[in-house]
């Protein structure tokens, strides 16, 4: 618990202001810790019972078997090296997680270049930023109905096209595809990478670009060599707030999918209406140790413990 | 803004068309369906504008088929006013406690963060797992002693139990780095100063740290409502029979094939952007304030 300090980044542990009423804070944390103990922990621990659990009867009973993995695994092992519908789900879940990473990584890293290098004045650099953060607040469903008028069948961009002959006939894929799917989280998730990137590189003292230039190194050697170092927390940050959230994911990909595109949530999302509770259960379990693994790998690369 | 005989190197050319481009690609499809939501009676889900009305909006009004929007718009309404008031209070009393050290602070903080990473998806399934093995004790309970309140007993999940839950385990980690991020800047002089002067705890909480941090509780408050009023992956298991409006809408993307979606989308986007006006005038508001009061 000693690092707490550190880790939140809340360096006044010594100061001497709050040594008094330390039996306050307890009170003070109470109610929040309470309520992630009652709708996070207790949940994300009955999810991995439940794994374990029998459900007969519309009534979960705790008999411990393995018959929800088994059944979820069915087949899968025998059958390699064609899929079964397990793997299958997950590689593309995780194709669908690595396309996004690239695309928001390379976008996110170069607009937050562009805010925190290239615009000079403090006012429009919050300007900027607040503008593309606007969006992040409104609803996400409502920015995915949002490309039906531009990429489907009839909407802008086909017009366009055919319009100046590029094609005859409109493009399928542009809507209700793998197209529009990743397209749909970069326009939704670009943001979260952009931030703390940009975060990272607002820290960066200035004169140390100049030292690596009065050193004689390109502007590309800057960048490889001192900018992206100096980013990696952010890079990380935004790289597991993107990769998690598109592994979970069941709402963009059924609805830029056109209900068509499996992914590991939305599975989890059908077994839970068919009331496959332990099914849905070992999924989500298999699911979160993914992610974890994920984040554990993306840790190891950099501290960011010490960034935050 | 350019300072003298500094002249934009030609990366700055190619980064700002990116940004221009990137800005267009965030609002350019926002801006279709407000404009296609003003399409004429006849027109349809796509340009050219059939004539521009008002129509869309007005059948919007009287409901979208089977769905009683409305009653979806007044629940997120409602549970995105809670949501954002428990938001503050929650996570205020919890950022003033991180100022202090306390066992278990870093467990804390640790379990608050998961909660952002963890997939939505598992954690409202988790929720909803909950829910429904309390309803199944309940529902034994009351067979088994026969107890006359617990008659007709359905579910204890709803708009105020299990997704107001889910959503403050969306809500609060936002809520306290934010905290954080003021308490980091937070100069505890003025505290002190006000304690020398004779000021108890409560006192200097009240007429001397929360003045000061008044415009960023106004921002909290704002993650809080407007990520309430779009939330759907975490609410989607972890909601009773009535569904807030975002879940609605989910439901709606497939169904409905008239510019009414569009108008609808016209509608909660208008609200998000006016909670978000709002939030910025207090701020403003509230700095200004400061300002004069500090001169």
């Amino acid at each position: 618990m000693d690092g707490a300090g550190r880790v939140s980044g809340v360096k006044v542990g010594d100061a001497r202001p709050v040594r008094r009423g330390r039996g306050a804070a307890y009170w003070q944390a109470a109610p929040f810790a309470l309520l992630f103990l009652l709708f996070f922990i207790v949940p994300l621990v009955l999810t991995v019972a439940v794994s374990f659990w029998r459900f007969d009867d519309y009534v979960l009973t705790p008999e411990l078997n393995l018959d929800a993995y088994r059944e979820m695994f069915e087949g899968c092992i025998d059958r390699l090296p064609s899929l079964c519908v397990t793997f299958a789900t997950y590689l593309s879940t995780l194709r669908f997680a690595l396309m996004a990473w690239a695309v928001t990584l390379v976008l996110g890293f170069a607009i937050a270049y562009f805010l925190a290098f290239h615009v000079r004045s403090v006012p429009m650099q919050m300007a900027l930023f607040l503008l593309c953060t606007v969006p992040f607040w409104t609803s996400n469903i409502i920015r995915m109905v949002a490309w039906v008028p531009l990429l489907g069948r009839n909407g802008l961009v086909n017009q366009a096209l055919q319009g100046v002959g590029a094609t005859d006939a409109p493009l399928d894929w542009l809507l209700y595809s793998e197209f529009s799917v990743v397209l749909a989280f970069v326009h939704l998730y670009t943001l979260f990478m952009m931030v703390p990137i940009f975060n990272s590189m607002a820290r960066i003292d200035r004169s140390l670009l100049e030292a690596a230039r009065d050193a004689g190194a390109s502007s590309w050697q800057t960048l490889w060599n001192v900018v992206i170092p100096l980013c990696k927390p952010g890079i990380v940050i935004g790289s597991i707030f993107v990769l998690t959230i598109v592994m979970g994911d069941f709402v963009t990909v059924g609805i830029m999918g056109g209900q068509q595109i499996a992914s590991i949530g939305k599975v989890i999302q059908v077994q839970m209406s068919y009331l496959q509770f332990p099914v849905a259960a070992a999924n989500a379990v298999v699911l979160l140790g993914i992610v974890l693994l994920m984040i554990w790998a993306l840790t190891k690369l950099v501290d960011i413990r010490r960034e935050l | 803004m350019n300072r003298d005989g500094d002249r934009r190197p030609p990366a700055f050319w190619w980064l700002a068309a990116l940004f221009s481009l990137f800005v267009l690609f965030l609002y350019g499809p926002i801006l279709a369906i407000v404009v296609l939501s003003f399409q004429g009676p006849s027109g349809g889900l796509t340009f050219p504008m059939n004539g521009v009305s008002t129509f869309w909006f007005s059948k919007l009004w009287q409901g979208v088929g089977v769905v009683d929007i409305w009653a979806a718009f007044g629940r997120s309404l409602r549970l995105g006013a809670v949501v954002m008031l428990l938001t503050v209070l929650l996570a205020l009393p919890a950022g003033l406690a991180f100022r202090k050290r306390f066992v278990g602070q870093g467990a804390l903080f640790y379990v608050a963060v998961a909660s952002l990473i963890v997939p939505s998806i598992v954690v409202s399934l988790g929720i909803g797992l909950e829910f429904r093995i309390i309803d199944d004790a309940v529902k034994a309970l009351a067979e088994g002693t026969g107890w006359g309140f617990l008659r007709g007993y359905e579910t204890a999940a709803g708009l105020y139990t299990s997704a107001l839950g889910a959503h403050l385990t969306w809500t609060l980690p936002f809520g306290l780095l934010i905290l954080f991020a003021v308490f980091n800047r937070f100069n505890p002089a003025y505290e002190e100063a006000a304690r020398d002067l004779g000021a108890t705890p409560g006192r200097t909480l009240r007429h001397v740290v929360l003045p000061i941090i008044a415009p960023s509780l106004v921002g909290v408050a704002l993650f809080g409502f407007t990520l309430s009023w779009d939330e759907v992956a975490r609410t989607s298991q972890a909601i009773g029979g009535r569904n807030t409006l975002p879940l609605e809408l989910q439901g709606l993307t497939t169904t409905v094939t008239t510019p009414e979606i569009y108008a609808l989308g016209t509608v909660t986007t208008g609200l998000s952007l006016a909670v978000i006006g709002v939030a910025l005038a207090g701020v403003m508001i509230l700095r200004r304030r400061r300002a004069a009061a500090s001169r």
